[in-house]
């Protein structure tokens, strides 16, 4: 399969990649690890005239402490999120989702920034960024602006970002030894690098949903029931709870809602140390 | 319409250079321009592992790699492992996919070696089980794995044997204690 042909830049920084966003509107498509990008630009359901590349710039690859948050570069590879020390420390529930995205192949180009920006409610990281109540700082020609995860998400593929806009940083609160009721992630599929069938990521009470709905979700009911003292198999029964999970060869909904609550329960107990 | 792009990529140690259509893959790139053949298309959807290459070192599925992503970076393919080791001895991982038998019709073979490669760079010291998860995104159709992990864990310099007998046993272990294996009195 090959893409439809296209222009091609790489920008040597980000204000000159703002620029050419700037110029060239939603006839460009910004290309980093190109993991999500290049299949859909192969089956042709997408065909930018115009691809930047951003996958070298240098500027947005760090992982750092910033404050009372953790500071990523949105051009982090899986990879490197997987194994950074910093969040092992801080933030180990990301660690541990990036560690089962697709494949070590995948995870050395694959990027956070891009995974987020792509808006595939079947990806793991945007509900595990939504499970830690992250921030998505978006920068354009216009400025910089921090978007909560929680309001960043409109539906499949879609996001608040404007066309002139590019994610350079994704910010989560470091938790590290404060943390008081525990992470898990947990993750159902058929075989080893599919996408989830459901996915559940938790941590500190907060539960955050692969694949039931149009964008990555939080399992509100279950969060408030934990938070009024009920217990993980009461908490966990309402995982489904105002969500619309999608029919597809891989699940039915009544499936995909059985498997929410299976995964809640065992992530909230893996969470509890149990 | 799309403008020509000029790249320039290390291939096994070679300098190579093209002028390149931008939506050129890599893996056409390397077989098509290059000529270099032992490099695999199979699913073309960043699925079966069969077109793996080391891209700067990293394993990486060249179906979804553009050769400009490439420029100016080093591949390297199945054929540049006959000549990273001094006196052209095929690479340790070649050698250990031999003596193994680890493959069946060859197919995945240079991508499954690529990505063995890779990931002993990055895990040295692999039980059975990393290998088959660090093989995860490779597919053998013929269903060879078992000859493949042994190859890696060959290659790790540890004995297949006395490996995959440790993963057996903690496999046994990993078994609630309710559950029947079937034995008598279980």
């Amino acid at each position: 399969m090959i893409p439809v042909g296209f222009d091609y830049a790489r920008p040597d920084s980000v204000d000159a990649a703002l620029a050419l966003i700037a110029e060239h509107g939603e006839d460009a498509t910004i290309l980093a690890g190109g993991h999500s990008l290049l299949p859909v630009m192969k089956l042709r359901l997408a065909a930018p005239e115009l691809v930047i590349d951003i996958g070298r710039l240098t500027e947005l690859n760090y992982i750092r402490v910033d404050g009372d948050d953790v500071a990523i570069g949105a051009g982090s590879r899986h990879r490197e999120v997987e194994v950074s020390e910093v969040l092992a420390t801080e933030v180990p529930l990301l660690p541990a989702v990036a560690r089962t995205v697709g494949d070590p192949q995948v995870r050395h180009r694959g990027t956070i920034g891009g995974s987020l920006a792509h808006a595939d409610p079947a990806s793991d990281l945007p509900a595990a960024v939504l499970a830690l109540n992250g921030m998505v700082v978006l920068r354009s020609p216009r400025g910089e602006r921090s978007v909560p995860i929680t309001q960043f998400y409109t539906g499949v593929f879609s996001t608040v970002k404007e066309p002139d806009e590019l994610i350079v940083e994704i910010r989560v609160p470091r938790a590290g030894a404060q943390l008081s009721q525990g992470w898990a992630f947990e993750k159902f599929t058929r075989r080893a690098n599919d996408w989830a069938i459901v996915g559940v990521a938790v941590v500190d009470g907060r539960v955050g949903l692969v694949n039931m709905g149009s964008t990555p979700l939080r399992a509100s009911a279950t969060e408030a029931a934990l938070a009024d003292g009920a217990s993980i198999e009461d908490a966990a029964a309402l995982a489904d709870q105002a969500t619309d999970p999608p029919a597809d060869t891989a699940a039915t909904p009544q499936y995909r809602r059985h498997l929410a609550k299976v995964l809640t329960r065992r992530a909230l107990q893996t969470a509890s140390g149990g | 319409m799309s403008t020509r792009a000029k790249v320039e990529i290390t291939v096994n140690g070679r300098p190579t250079s093209a002028d390149v259509e931008p939506r050129l893959l890599l893996v056409h790139y390397l077989r098509d321009t290059v000529g270099l053949k032992a490099t695999n298309i199979g699913c073309d959807t960043t699925s079966c592992g069969a077109c793996t290459v080391l891209l700067d070192g990293e394993s990486v599925k060249s179906c979804t790699v553009l050769a400009v992503q490439a420029d100016q970076q080093s591949v390297t393919t199945l054929e540049g492992l006959a000549e990273l080791s001094p006196g052209g001895e095929p690479h340790p991982m070649v050698r250990a996919f031999r003596a193994e038998h680890g493959l069946q019709c060859g197919f995945c073979t240079p991508g499954m070696v690529l990505a063995a490669v890779s990931l002993l760079a990055e895990h040295p010291d692999p039980t059975e089980r990393d290998v088959r998860e660090g093989l995860e995104g490779n597919l053998c159709r013929c269903t060879g794995y078992h000859n493949i992990v042994r190859a890696v864990l060959s290659a790790a310099g540890k004995d297949p044997d006395a490996e995959q007998r440790r993963e057996a046993e903690s496999d046994a272990a990993r078994i609630a204690p309710a559950f029947s294996t079937g034995e008598a009195g279980a």
